[in-house]
């Protein structure tokens, strides 16, 4: 019952001094579009570049290297196992790259809940043949549509259709600095000679470029199929198993489960790209740090605008109070005047901030590393704006919070005495 | 006169002001004022009726001795309680009027009612339009507050002074910032409200010829009343 009455009186205070009001509303205003803006920009680019590898790199890579094992014969015997062996010059042997078994590891971990999808995939290294030269490259067996699904293998692809390494037989897609090296064009014929020195004849049916430009020379992608039988391998040969995860934190430990339980090696996507992690909290961290730089900022606004207020009307606060208005009910007739320029200003904040971000991501930004991006890249994560609304409550209330309390401690007889 | 019950009592109130040196400033004060009385407390300037009045308001708790409200000991209720007391059973005049310069005349009328929150919204504007009658100035109700003139502007205290039908109105020196003519009009207002309403009144005042058409003078000297 009291409350509309406390309002009442509250916006009538706001409106006394609507232009103080409206200066420290924008004051969060801009502070909240500002930090909208630098979050969703930062967090943009913090996207781009890590999607640049993270987005290709699976979470889990199953593969065999070729090494030398552990345990050498001599281990073996319990004659020579009381002191320590030298080995010299052990040389690997009868290696195989494949992995055992590899297809039913494939069904065991499609069955995988916390498998998000798997992609199995074989390197092979190959020479292309340009007239008399041979250039040295690796053809990737790919499932066009897992890799498409899972690693935006479509993305990179600038000419021709994925699709068609599964339609056509014996197709290629060539990386675009491969491509012009070895002068072909989609359409065009490339001959391949595998090390143990068989030719084949492969179709280019598009090219792809992957931003590095070091990859796109030596790489390039074709069918599983098509790989083991330029490889002459049955069709259960897979050198690579791919693995992306619905959570990516558990990478490391589920890494080192697979390699224990299918005995391959496996290695983690925060290993192998620990860089990244680091490179996106930095940026992330500044952006926050300005946004609440700015809004701390504000909030000095909001404080001195209410100061000002409570010592224009200390005679409406005297009269208030002696005509039976508690200290409580003039601490929270402040309180809504600063939250209600908190409300206000962060709402618009938001709008604006979201109109501007909107504007960023107009901008033209055009970059041989990317070919699908056109513009500046803006993450619209909800979670900057609850953030950012958030912040901006808090910081208007602690604002709002010394002025509301001297305010409730006024003493009205020293006031009215003072006429 | 004799059998209308005590509205307000004072039991040997003292208080001192503690600036460097300690300074009495009301000793040993003892009165009480029964309902309809129309009482006035005259006294040179300096001598602590002001400072009385706020006491007996509950405004200022920093006193020694007890005061009673309608038979209701002050002492230990919390800020919110004394508040409330004033709220509902205390009104209010100053030499200032403090109205709020946002409001209408109405709404200024209005307020210590919707805070009391005893009559709705619609009964409180009839109730409100009624007083602005009695005091002759309803054409103002709907006037900004700070569009009116200085006598009118006291005519409307006294107007929210009502509004709660208090037990009590207290004035400290109503008339001492209007001219003659309009210290006249409140003085008829009060002694209307004394003899028809038998609305209880404590007047500070240091104007005597005020003080003389009162029922009852309280006189003070030197933190004492030396008369009454």
């Amino acid at each position: 019952m009291k409350s509309p009455l406390i309002i009442k009186i509250a916006i009538a205070l706001l409106l006394a001094r609507w232009k103080q009001t409206t200066v420290a509303a924008v004051g969060v205003t801009f502070s909240i579009t500002m930090f909208i803006a630098l979050l969703g920009f930062m967090n943009g680019l913090n996207d781009l570049l890590d999607g640049l590898i993270l987005n290709r790199t699976p979470h889990i890579r199953l593969f065999n290297e070729v090494s030398v094992r552990q345990q050498q014969p001599i281990h073996q015997l319990d004659k020579f196992n009381r002191g320590h062996n030298f080995i010299h010059s052990i040389k690997p042997a009868n290696s195989r790259q494949a992995i055992y078994n590899s297809q039913p590891i494939l069904t065991t971990l499609a069955a995988d809940a916390r498998v998000l999808g798997v992609a199995p995939k074989i390197n092979a290294q190959v020479f292309f043949t340009a007239g008399t030269i041979d250039i040295t490259g690796v053809i990737n067996g790919i499932d066009p549509t897992a890799e498409a699904r899972l690693f935006h293998f479509n993305d990179y692809v600038v000419e021709g259709n994925t699709d068609e390494l599964e339609n056509v037989a014996n197709s290629i897609i060539l990386g675009k600095e491969l491509a012009r090296k070895v002068l072909a064009e989609p359409g065009d014929i490339v001959q391949v000679v595998t090390p143990q020195g068989e030719r084949f004849s492969l179709k280019v049916v598009g090219l792809f470029q992957s931003g590095i430009q070091e990859y796109d020379k030596t790489q390039s992608y074709a069918s599983i199929k098509t790989t083991q039988k330029i490889l002459g391998k049955d069709n259960n040969y897979i050198t690579d198993i791919q693995i992306k995860l619905r959570d990516m934190a558990v990478a490391p430990a589920m890494a080192v489960e697979y390699a224990q339980r299918f005995g391959t090696l496996a290695e983690d996507i925060q290993t192998a790209n620990a860089q990244f992690e680091t490179g996106s909290f930095v940026r992330s961290l500044i952006s926050y740090a300005v946004g609440i730089t700015l809004l701390i900022v504000a909030g000095f606004g909001i404080y001195n605008i209410l100061n000002m207020m409570i010592y224009e009307k200390m005679d409406s606060i005297a009269i208030l109070k002696a005509t039976g208005f508690a200290g409580a009910d003039v601490n929270k007739i402040f309180i809504f005047i600063a939250l209600s320029i908190g409300i206000t200003g962060g709402l618009l904040g938001l709008l604006l901030g979201f109109l501007v971000s909107l504007g960023i991501d107009q901008i033209p930004f055009r970059t041989a590393s990317l070919p699908t991006v056109k513009t500046y890249p803006v993450n619209y994560n909800l979670f900057f704006y609850i953030i950012g609304f958030c912040f901006s409550l808090i910081t208007t209330y602690l604002a709002g919070l010394l002025p509301a309390n001297k305010a409730s401690g006024i003493d009205p007889v020293i006031i009215i005495r003072g006429k | 006169m004799i059998h209308e019950p005590t509205i307000l009592e004072a039991r040997h109130i003292e208080k001192r002001f503690n600036d460097a040196v300690e300074l009495p400033v009301l000793k040993d004060i003892s009165f009480a004022i029964k309902k309809g009385e129309f009482v006035s407390v005259v006294g040179k300037s300096g001598c602590g009726k002001s400072t009385l009045l706020y006491i007996l308001s509950t405004m200022d708790t920093d006193f020694t001795g007890d005061l009673l409200i309608d038979g209701e000991l002050t002492r230990g209720k919390k800020e919110r309680q004394l508040a409330n007391i004033r709220n509902e059973k205390i009104g209010f005049v100053f030499q200032f009027h403090y109205l709020l310069h946002e409001f209408s005349v109405l709404e200024n009328v209005m307020l210590p009612g919707l805070k009391l929150g005893r009559y709705s919204h619609q009964e409180l504007e009839h109730r409100a339009m009624e007083r602005l009658k009695t005091l002759g100035i309803e054409s103002l109700a709907l006037k900004r507050a700070n569009k009116i003139s200085g006598g009118e502007k006291q005519r409307v205290a006294i107007a929210r002074a009502l509004i709660n039908d208090p037990l009590i109105i207290m004035g400290d020196e109503p008339t001492g910032n209007l001219d003659k003519r309009n210290g006249e009009i409140v003085f008829n207002i009060f002694k209307q409200m004394a003899e028809e309403y038998k609305q209880t009144l404590l007047i500070v005042t240091h104007d005597t010829t005020f003080a003389n058409q009162t029922q009852r003078i309280i006189e003070m000297e030197d933190g004492r009343i030396i008369r009454q």
